[in-house]
This record gives structure tokens, C-alpha cells and sequence, in this order.
């Protein structure tokens, strides 16, 4: 054994590179969060009555007023069926754009403004996209089944461009070499090597649907959400919180569903 | 010659077998019962599609072009949008590791405290963030402070969700190799298991906050602060040049937002 | 730095006394039947058998990482079967383990790992913030340097060899000054002659401390290398317990089953000089 004394502290190497980078990663994360809270005026004594507030609200919405189930109920099934139209439509809808937006199918100026399509849908979120189909469309659940088709369109149309993106060109070329048509290139070459794939992203979108038709409402592109965002503005918090119950327990339903079906489907 | 070929092979050649194919119209039908179903019951006023080009076209027109005078005017509700995509995410942090330890089947210390950690996790992700924000807005009024719960108690359920499922994809050994040195259960799941999972949880941070970036830019119109307020006054009012303004903005911070997103994880891994 | 604990004045009993261990699966599986054995001095300790001979269960048993299903375990004199969660916190921190597969934390550097041998007695926020008590880090480094990393100190776990990451595992055991070492197949991942390099090194470092070991291994060459006493499992049960010159072909049959042993058997000197 070696003689030299062995030191007796040790640190764990910084993170970041070298310490001062470190120390300088601690000082910018502190600085932000001094920054950010400062300036974000929040009500501090607003906000402390809050936990009181928050004891009351508990204490009105229970027992939850199951009373009113027809509009409960109501709202519910018009977010479902928003849901499913929207994705059905969605679907449809994709696949142009999906072709579109494949670098290996489509020429330049297409996939350009497919991609640009792609990327400005995806930015907007779906309660945004709603106000102006409420606006051209007024207020109601066509409003909300177009967003969400809309959305849906965009979201299935970048997975199914990035899945034909990457199929393996072999069987693309062989059956090319057959003088088939585009259509039957892409029926035969590339539709079989991206359905099942594109199926999965499919149910996973309807399960998205579902939550996001719980909440459009709120800016009336019809379904559940106007009836709990009015319930909310009426203090009526009963009832505000079967309406919560339910759209969780719709949305928990919405995700078991989709996870059964594609667990199913390998 | 050919003859000879028909009687010695089948001219008919079906791709499914029969109970293939009634399976696959069983789901076709359900489909497009469903599709009936969901359409036919929507109560559809087919009218306002005729003129709905027309107005579009017109609502692009009003819009243009941008008074970009408005911009200034905006520029403190946007950053207050990042700040509470942000701080909402540190939030939902913080409260996920310990909630992920709950729910994950190999460290819930006994069936009660993993059907709690279970039933946090659904509760939080069943719940859209902005109904979140409702619900925030109403115990503490508005204003960033309910956005920032609104943002933390939807993404505490999404974090703590994919962080138990890598706890339970562990690697057993070392976690039994420090079990075995005698450490309390507490360091083991310190020195054991975080290491393992840190790089899920500072990846699904960074996506989420990203995520987190757009969700707080409607928060505004249930009243939980940033920039959606000022997106919804100004469409009320009619003031659609100051609406492609704040449009632009949001386009801006959430593709910013995206990009650094996206660097950051491609650094990690 | 040698401090080992002092082993047989510290209790009444032997080192170390298994009786009557046994261990049914819940598949029903039965792991082990009946195992008896004393260790009684500071002796390395070969336990061989085939596969599903119950090696593993038993070198678990006895630090409980595997729940016994009945018998006991005493370290000197301490029946390790009975102990609280508590109690047996504290008597794991007395036995060290090295695994096959090494074990470590792979995201955690080289010094992260040997001191985490060092759990059991510092707090949850030492081990947070790593902060260790001088002597410890002290006696990490002289470790380190004992098991031939020295300056390896902060490489990320997952960046050493496979040689090397053992070494950080014997470290990390060496580092709860244990009482007793168990040692499971601790070259099955590695290359022979790194397989005999780090025997070796466990050999010295046991008689170094006057540490008993007990060791889980497959290579018979090597058990008889570098064991002083071999005890041969066989279903569960113990078949062959004596020195390491006695094991011949007609044991080896025994604990193994019909196969030509003459040249697996060692003639012993071969030993190279330490490298």
C-alpha cells in the first residue's frame, strides 16, 4: 500500500463540465426563479386566502349533485361523438396531407407547404384553433368536431409521414418495376409497411379526442366542457364536481380502451 | 396447357379466410355505425358550410395587416406565459419523484400506498390542464398563481407516470447490491434506483415543459394568467389585427420552446 | 488501513454457523434442503455445484436478500433469520457482497460506488448531498488504490472495463470493513485471465483482513486455485465439505454428475507471481 496519505475530501465531479459552469447553472436557475416570481404579480394575500377558499370549495362539492344527469349526460355524449367524428374525419383527412408531407413521395413545393401546414397546426392548441371555427361556424359542437378534426388531421398526418419516410424502399421500387400506378405503388409498396402503425397512432388519437372534446367547450365549441365552465361561473360546485368526475372517469375509460385495443392489435 | 394449370390448382385465391374477413367487416361496420352514430346526432347545420370559405376569407383579410403597435402590449403577458409553463413544471418536479416511487409496483412500500400513488396519478391525468386551471382559479383566484397549479397538478400525473414505469424497469442488481450493504430503504431508492431513472426524468421534464408552453398559452381564458387573455380580448373585441399579433407570438414561443426542448434531449441521450 | 472487525472476539460462536437452511420457492421449487456448515476461522470458502444447485440461494440466505424458509444463520453467534428489518439493516452493514455482474450504478462515478459500502452508517442526507466523514473518503481512496484504481476516482461507473468494474464491486464490499464476504460467481462475467486476477485479488484481500469468504463459483480449476476448503452442492443439499486438495474425480462426480474429471483437476504450484 502507498505510503502518500490519502486525501480526505472528496466532491462528486460537477454535473456541468467544470465547477464554475456549475455554479454558474445554480446562480441562472436561482436568478430565473427570483425573477419569475417577482414579476408575476402574483396576490399573495388572494392567494393564502386561497387555503381557506379551497377548504370551503371541497366542502360544496360534496356530496357532487348527480341531479341534473340529462345535462349531464348530454354534454358527455356530445364530447363523445364530437370525439369519434372528429377522428374519423381526422383520419381521412390525413392521409393526403401524410403524403403530402413525405419527403420520399412528393415533390419540393408540395412537401414544403405540407410540412409548413403541419408545423403551424401543431403550434396552436386545439382551444385556440376552437374560437376561430366558433367564430366561422358559431357556437356549438361543429365548431368543436371541425377542431378536433383539424387537429387530428395535423397529428396523424406528421406520424404518417414520418412512418412513410421511413419504410424500406425495397418493396416500393419492386413493385414499381411492375409499372404499377402511384396508386397502386402506394397501395400495394407502402400502405402495408405503415397501416398497422398508423392504426395504433389512430386509436391513440381517439383517446386524445376525448380529452381535448372535454374542454373546447369552454370557448363553445359544444360538449361538456360549456356545461363546467358555466357550472364554475354559477358557483355551482356540486355540480361542478360530477361533471369532473364524470369527464375523468371518461377519460380514464377513453385511455383503458385505447390501451386494450392496442395492446390487441401485436 | 393452361387446362391442365385450372384442374390441377384453385382459380380462386382469397387473401383472408372467411373468418378473417368477417371479423374485418365486423369492424367496418362498427366503424361505420359509429361514424353515423357520432355525425347524425351532432345536429349539423349543414348551411354554414356553404359561406364558410367566404368568411374565412374575410377573417384573413380583417387580419391583415398586423398592427404590430400591439406587440409592446404583449410582450409582459408572454413571458408570464413561459414563466408559468416553467414554474408549474419545476413544481410538478419536485412532487412527481416521490408520487412515482408510490405508484411503482417494486418500491410501493405496501398495496395501500400504491393504490394511492396509482389513484394520483389518473386523477391528475384525467383532468385537462385547463380544466385544472378552472378549478385553481376558483380556490385562488385569477391570475399566474392558479396556472402555475393548473400546470403542475396536470404534469405531476404525466411525469410521475413514465418515471414509475422506469423505476419498475430498474435494474434489480445494484439496487440489491446496496440493499445488501445495509442501507436504509430510503438509500437505496436514492443511490439505487434514482441514478437509473434520471435520465427518463430530466427527459420527460424537458418534453413536458414543452408541452407546458402551449397548454399555458390558453390558460388565460379560464383566467389563470399569460397570454391567452389578451388573445381572447382582443377576439371579442373584434380586433383581429391584434389577434395575427398575439398569434405570431404564440407560434414564436412555442416553436422557440420546441427547439430547445428537442436540443436538450438530444444532448442527454 | 487493515481494521477488520476484530471477528471472533466480537461474539460468542463461531464466525459464521449455518444450521439446517432450507428454502422452498413459491413455485415450489426447494432451493435448499437442510444446508449445515460451520466456517469457523478466516478461510476462503468455495461453494461449487451446477446450475440450480442452490449456490446463489444460499450465499442470498444469508444476508436475506433471499428469505429463508427455515434454519438458521449465525454470525458469530447472531441468528440472522430472526432479526427485525431494523436489526438486519444493521447486521448486513457487517457482510460484504460482491456479485457477478458486478452491480454497481452504472450513472454513478467510481467513488459514488465504493462509498456507497458506506450506506448503513451515514444518513439519508449525507448520502444526498455526498457527504461522507473524512475517514471514509480517506479510507476510499486508500481502497481504490488497494484494488488497483487508483485516479479512477471520478470515471463514470459504466466507463470501466469489466475487470475494473469488479474491482470497484470488491472495493465497495472492502469498504464496510465486513466481518464476513460473500461472493457470487464473481468471474462469470469476465475473461479468464482477468477471471484469475480478480480470484487472486480476493484471496489476498481476505487473508490480508483475516476475513472469511465465502465465494459462489463455477470454475472447479479455479475454486481449487485459490479455496481452502470447497464445500460441493448438490440439490440443495451439501455433498462434499473438505479441503480443496481433496476434491477427485469421484466427488467431482458426486456434486456434478458422470464426466471425465482428470483434466479438470488441478496439480496445484502453477501459481504466477502476483502480477
Amino acid at each position: 500500500m502507498s505510503a502518500v496519505a490519502a486525501p480526505t475530501r472528496w466532491r462528486p465531479p460537477p454535473f456541468f463540465g467544470t465547477r464554475t459552469r456549475q455554479n454558474l447553472v445554480w446562480a441562472l436557475a436561482i436568478g430565473y426563479l427570483v425573477w419569475s416570481v417577482a414579476t408575476l404579480h402574483i396576490d399573495t394575500k388572494r392567494a393564502l386566502a386561497g387555503f381557506g377558499r379551497a377548504l370551503d370549495l371541497f366542502a360544496r362539492m360534496i356530496p357532487p349533485d348527480f341531479m341534473r344527469w340529462e345535462l349531464l349526460v348530454k354534454g358527455m355524449v356530445e364530447s363523445l361523438q364530437m370525439a369519434i367524428a372528429s377522428t374519423l374525419v381526422g383520419v381521412v383527412l390525413s392521409v393526403p396531407l401524410g403524403i403530402a408531407a413525405a419527403r420520399n413521395l412528393s415533390p419540393k413545393p408540395v412537401y414544403v407547404a405540407a410540412r409548413g401546414l403541419i408545423v403551424a397546426g401543431r403550434t396552436f392548441h386545439e382551444v385556440i384553433i376552437a374560437i376561430f371555427f366558433v367564430k366561422l361556424f358559431g357556437f356549438g359542437p361543429v365548431a368543436g368536431l371541425l377542431t378536433l378534426a383539424f387537429a387530428s388531421m395535423i397529428f396523424l398526418g406528421k406520424m404518417l409521414a414520418e412512418d412513410i419516410e421511413n419504410i424500406r424502399e425495397g418493396p416500393v421500387e419492386a413493385i414499381r418495376a411492375t409499372g404499377a400506378s402511384f396508386g397502386q405503388v402506394f397501395v400495394y409498396g407502402v400502405l402495408p409497411q405503415v397501416l398497422s402503425r398508423q392504426t395504433g397512432t389512430t386509436i391513440y388519437r381517439l383517446d386524445a379526442n376525448v380529452r381535448h372534446s372535454t374542454v373546447v367547450g369552454i370557448v363553445g365549441a359544444g360538449g361538456i366542457g360549456h356545461t363546467l365552465s358555466a357550472s364554475f361561473s354559477r358557483y355551482d360546485y356540486d355540480f361542478a364536481a360530477a361533471i369532473l368526475l364524470s369527464i375523468a372517469a371518461l377519460v380514464a375509460l377513453g385511455e383503458w380502451f385505447s390501451d386494450w385495443v392496442r395492446r390487441r392489435m401485436r | 396447357m393452361s387446362s391442365t394449370v385450372a384442374t390441377r390448382y384453385p382459380e380462386v385465391w382469397r387473401k383472408r379466410t372467411p373468418r378473417e374477413s368477417a371479423i374485418q367487416w365486423a369492424w367496418m361496420v362498427a366503424v361505420a355505425v359509429a361514424a353515423v352514430w357520432s355525425v347524425s346526432a351532432l345536429d349539423i347545420e349543414w348551411a354554414f358550410f356553404l359561406d364558410a370559405h367566404e368568411q374565412a376569407a374575410d377573417l384573413i383579410d380583417r387580419m391583415w395587416p398586423p398592427s404590430w403597435s400591439y406587440l409592446p402590449v404583449i410582450l409582459e403577458p408572454l413571458v408570464e406565459t413561459i414563466h408559468i409553463a416553467t414554474l408549474g413544471t419545476a413544481v410538478a418536479l419536485v412532487l412527481s419523484v416521490p408520487i412515482a416511487f408510490l405508484a411503482a409496483r417494486n418500491t410501493a412500500a405496501n398495496g395501500f400506498t400504491w393504490a394511492v400513488g396509482r389513484a394520483i396519478l389518473v386523477g391528475s391525468r384525467s383532468v385537462n390542464t385547463i380544466i385544472w386551471g378552472l378549478l385553481f382559479v376558483a380556490i385562488f383566484g385569477p391570475g399566474p398563481l392558479a396556472g402555475i397549479l393548473a400546470v403542475a397538478a396536470r404534469s405531476v400525473g404525466f411525469l410521475a407516470k413514465l418515471v414509475a414505469e422506469a423505476i419498475e424497469e430498474a435494474d434489480r442488481g445494484p439496487i440489491e447490491a446496496i440493499e445488501a450493504t445495509g442501507a436504509s430503504t430510503l438509500q437505496v431508492y436514492l443511490v439505487g434506483v434514482l441514478p437509473q431513472v434520471m435520465p427518463v426524468l430530466i427527459g420527460t421534464t424537458v418534453y413536458r415543459w414543452d408541452i407546458n408552453v402551449r397548454e399555458s398559452s390558453v390558460l388565460g381564458f379560464v383566467g389563470a394568467g399569460g397570454i391567452g387573455l389578451y388573445l381572447y380580448a382582443s377576439i371579442n373585441q373584434f380586433a383581429w389585427q391584434q389577434v395575427l399579433v398575439v398569434l405570431s407570438a404564440i407560434l414564436l414561443i412555442v416553436i422557440a420552446s420546441e427547439a430547445v426542448s428537442a436540443w436538450i434531449r438530444g444532448r442527454i441521450s | 488501513m487493515a481494521t477488520a472487525a476484530a471477528p471472533a472476539a466480537a461474539g460468542a460462536g463461531p464466525l459464521l454457523a449455518i444450521e439446517g437452511l432450507s428454502k422452498v420457492y413459491p413455485g415450489g421449487t426447494r432451493a435448499l434442503d437442510g444446508v449445515t456448515f460451520r466456517v469457523e476461522r478466516p478461510e476462503v470458502v468455495a461453494i461449487i455445484g451446477s446450475s440450480g444447485a442452490g449456490k446463489s440461494t444460499l450465499i442470498r440466505c444469508i444476508n436475506r436478500l433471499v428469505e429463508p424458509t427455515s434454519g438458521s444463520v449465525r454470525l458469530s453467534g447472531l441468528d440472522l433469520v430472526s432479526l427485525s428489518p431494523r436489526e438486519l439493516r444493521a447486521a448486513r452493514r457487517r457482510i460484504g457482497m460482491i456479485f457477478q455482474e458486478f452491480n454497481l450504478v452504472d450513472r454513478l462515478t467510481v467513488m459514488e460506488n465504493i462509498l456507497s459500502g458506506r450506506l448503513g452508517a451515514v444518513g439519508f442526507l449525507a448520502a444526498w448531498l455526498r457527504r461522507y466523514p473524512p475517514r471514509d473518503v480517506a479510507n476510499a481512496f486508500a481502497i481504490l488504490d488497494r484494488v488497483g484504481l487508483a485516479g479512477r476516482h471520478d470515471s463514470r461507473a459504466d466507463a470501466l472495463s469489466g475487470g475494473q468494474r469488479q474491482r470497484v464491486g470488491i472495493g465497495r464490499a472492502l469498504m464496510q470493513e465486513p466481518e464476513l464476504l460473500l461472493v457470487d460467481e464473481p468471474t462469470a462475467s469476465l475473461d479468464p485471465k482477468t477471471a484469475r486476477q480478480i480470484m487472486r485479488l480476493i484471496r489476498t484481500l481476505a487473508e490480508e483482513r483475516a476475513t472469511p469468504a465465502l465465494v459462489n463459483i463455477h470454475d472447479v480449476g479455479l475454486a481449487q486455485s485459490f479455496a481452502d476448503r470447497i464445500i460441493g452442492l448438490q440439490g440443495g443439499r451439501v455433498v462434499f465439505d473438505g479441503a480443496a486438495s481433496g476434491l477427485t474425480p469421484e466427488v467431482l462426480t458426486t456434486i456434478y454428475g458422470d464426466e471425465d474429471w482428470s483434466r479438470t483437476i488441478r496439480k496445484d504450484e502453477d501459481e504466477e507471481p502476483e502480477a
